[in-house]
């Protein structure tokens, strides 16, 4: 990791405000007090508008471990080569020094009886609303013969950061025609087209570095998002670099063995030499541990806002909510963290609540200047965030609105970052 | 006047120079450029890096501008007290008064009869933008193309907290600081452009998808919070 001069600064002031956490937590408070756990796209977000339109207030905790937070979006474009890690690290700094006290712990329980959250470190935190925005964890058993100690053999990439690092040193080690394999997750899962701009930014690097490299997609799912866009992309820039095997032509995965590289599909082994596995998702553990989870592992929400069904004083933002229409990415979880920021600072402080409404758009890159993108509009319905209307990119686009596609892509990644961290 | 006429030719490198991404039309602020003389506008006021008062008050950065507030420039009591009232000089409150400045002004030392022909007016205000710096402007360039808003609509007063809430979508892109890179900067915009802007993408005759999509969820009393909330950050 750098340390550029805001870093520096930032994980300075983080870590004052850590030292001093406990003494002000400790004291009897007369604010009402808002903890957010997880600072990324959605706990950010939510945390630094509260604490910037209550006007102090509302005490707001974020307990966050990291002290850089790298961004998932934008990770594939690291993979491909058209950024640098450190252009995705993030630190809490402008945040701790906007009033939002920062924690670096992790949060490992709730008391929802006596409202408080108890961190790795010792000691708990007490809250009037609690914000969880954990992002996701993987399912166990999901892929037979994968779990995370086998990461390292077969990276997820899917949490940005070393894990991202590794998959690409692994992409530069590849033998000259080796193959790639992706074993792509089951819905739900978070950033729908992130898989697929994946192998677009994979392909990149090995149409530069390695072009006689085959790239194998293991899918459970009969399509996937932006399809028509992603396939026909491949098929312009990567002619025969790629293949998608869908389940019906056994996509779906038996097994992987991460000590021998092979991939199991329709009773057939695969010899690879990088393997991708992308397992299914849940909620992050935190949720599951506050009990406002359901069956399927995620937290049901009420869309007008994100207070979870189970716990009026708990809220859910991002990958972890079970909300409705909005697919699971930053750009959603940043529109849902202000619609809960509204609605909390009203319950709290009697400001106005105005009725929520969200969107969404996913920028990706199939190649250099080639941007597609998906946007909608959503409102909340009691009993869902409903999709009221929504674009996409066409096939056969002309050169420079895909180029403009990808500028706009990029001025929105400075925008969001922007906007979570202050 | 030859000396003048010269520096009025030298303009656009200069432009250019100070004021970079005043992604216009070229075209057009040629034209506005070339009527900006033929129409007779030069003959009172200067513009360019040396612009200084003449007859008439220079005209760099008037685009978002109060009325009534070059410095060392002794205004009509009219038009001072437009000032007082609060007037800012939007592309709008300056088509008005170009088409007929005595009427939109009673009292105006400005001796001129107005400007004709609407589309002159178009060009004229996209020279004039190119005086304008960006960050003044945004990019609240209400272009030729865009369809005037009815007067009602524009007349609707917007509630500033609510703008501020809707405002937190519009963040997630167009940076609050105003800061840019691929995506342009929107504060600072006069309310009348904006909403003008606003609903040329809400009725789809600017293209961008994304645009298009968020204003199909606003209404009327949507955009104008907004423009309200963005109005009112000035500074
Ligand atoms: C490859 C890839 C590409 C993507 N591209 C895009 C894109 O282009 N556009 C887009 O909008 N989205 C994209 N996404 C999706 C986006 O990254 C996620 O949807 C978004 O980050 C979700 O926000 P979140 O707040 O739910 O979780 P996260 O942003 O993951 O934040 C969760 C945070 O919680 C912290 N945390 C977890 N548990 C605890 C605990 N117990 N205590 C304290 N802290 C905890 C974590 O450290 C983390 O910082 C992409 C994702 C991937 C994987």
């Amino acid at each position: 990791m750098k340390l550029d001069r805001r870093g520096f600064l930032g994980a300075g002031v983080a870590a004052a405000a850590t030292l001093s956490a406990p003494m002000v937590l400790g004291a009897a408070h007369g604010k009402p007090r808002v903890v957010v756990v997880g600072g990324g796209a959605g706990g950010a977000t939510a945390a630094r508008y509260i604490a910037k339109d209550s006007g102090g207030a509302i005490d707001v905790v974020l307990i966050e471990p990291s002290r850089t937070y790298y961004t998932c979006f934008f990770s594939n474009l690291y993979l491909g080569g058209y950024r640098d890690m450190a252009s995705l690290g993030h630190s809490y700094g402008a945040m701790a020094a906007q009033g939002v006290n920062v924690v670096h712990d992790w949060a490992i329980g709730v008391d929802r009886d006596a409202k408080t959250v108890a961190l790795a470190g010792g000691g708990s935190i007490p809250y009037d609303k609690l914000i969880l925005s954990p992002g996701i964890d993987f399912r166990d058993g999901a892929v037979q013969g994968w779990d995370v100690s086998a990461q390292n053999a077969m990276p997820h990439a899917y949490k940005a950061g070393s894990q991202t690092e590794l998959l690409r040193a692994q992409m530069e080690s590849m033998p000259q025609g080796g193959t790639y394999a992706m074993v792509a997750p089951p819905n739900p899962f978070r950033c729908p087209p992130g898989p697929y701009e994946r192998i677009s930014m994979v392909a990149h690097y090995f149409k530069e570095n390695n072009p006689t490299v085959k790239i194998l997609i293991f899918d459970p799912k009969a399509g996937f998002s932006k399809q028509a866009l992603f396939e026909d992309g491949w098929t312009r820039h990567y002619a025969g670099m790629v293949e998608w095997i869908s389940p019906d032509f056994g996509g779906a995965v038996d097994e992987v063995r991460p000590g021998s590289m092979e991939v199991v599909a329709d009773g057939e082994v695969v010899k690879v030499d990088v393997c991708n596995v992308i397992p299914a998702m849940k909620a992050g553990r935190i949720a599951d541990l506050a009990g406002v989870t359901n069956d399927a592992g995620w937290a049901p929400v009420n869309p007008h806002t994100m207070a979870t069904r189970a716990d009026e004083n708990i809220y859910v933002l991002g990958d972890s909510a079970q909300q409705g229409d909005m697919p699971k990415s930053g750009f959603s979880a940043n529109s849902q963290a202000k619609v809960c920021a509204n609605a909390v600072r009203g319950e709290l402080t009697g400001s106005t609540v105005f009725p929520a409404r969200f969107s969404n758009t996913c920028w990706s890159l199939l190649d250099t200047n080639d941007g597609v993108k998906v946007g909608a509009s959503y409102e909340a319905t009691d009993e869902k965030i409903t999709k009221t209307s929504g674009f996409i990119s066409q096939v056969g686009e002309d050169a420079a609105t895909r180029e403009a596609t990808y500028g706009e892509s990029v001025g929105w990644y400075d925008g969001i970052t922007a906007d979570m961290f202050g | 006047m030859y000396m003048f006429l010269q520096k009025l030719f030298l303009a656009p490198i200069w432009l250019f120079l100070a004021f970079p991404a005043v992604a216009l039309a070229d075209g057009h602020a040629a034209e506005g450029e070339r009527l900006f003389r033929t129409l007779g506008c030069a003959g009172c006021h200067e513009v360019g890096p040396e612009g200084r008062n003449k007859v008439g008050p220079h005209l760099n950065q008037i685009i978002g501008r109060t009325a009534g507030a070059v410095e060392g420039f002794r205004y009509s009591r009219a038009m001072v007290g437009r000032s007082e009232d609060g007037l800012i000089w939007d592309e709008d409150m300056l088509r008005a008064f170009l088409m007929a400045p005595a009427d939109f002004l009673p009292s105006t030392r400005m001796a001129y009869r107005g400007v004709r022909k609407a589309e002159d007016i178009d060009h004229l205000l996209i020279f004039l933008r190119t005086l304008t710096p960006e960050t003044n402007l945004g990019t609240a360039n209400v272009e030729p193309g865009d369809p005037k808003v009815a007067p009602e609509i524009l007349a609707i007063e917007g509630n500033v907290e609510y703008g501020q809430y809707l405002s937190s979508t519009c963040v997630t892109c167009h940076q609050a600081s105003g800061e840019s890179s691929g995506i342009p900067p929107i504060i600072n915009w006069p309310a009348g452009a904006f909403v003008t802007v606003l609903h040329a993408y809400k009725g789809k005759s600017r293209d961008n998808a994304v645009m298009q999509q968020i204003t199909s969820a606003l209404g009327n009393e949507e955009i104008a919070a907004l423009a309200a909330y963005y109005e009112s950050i000035q500074d």
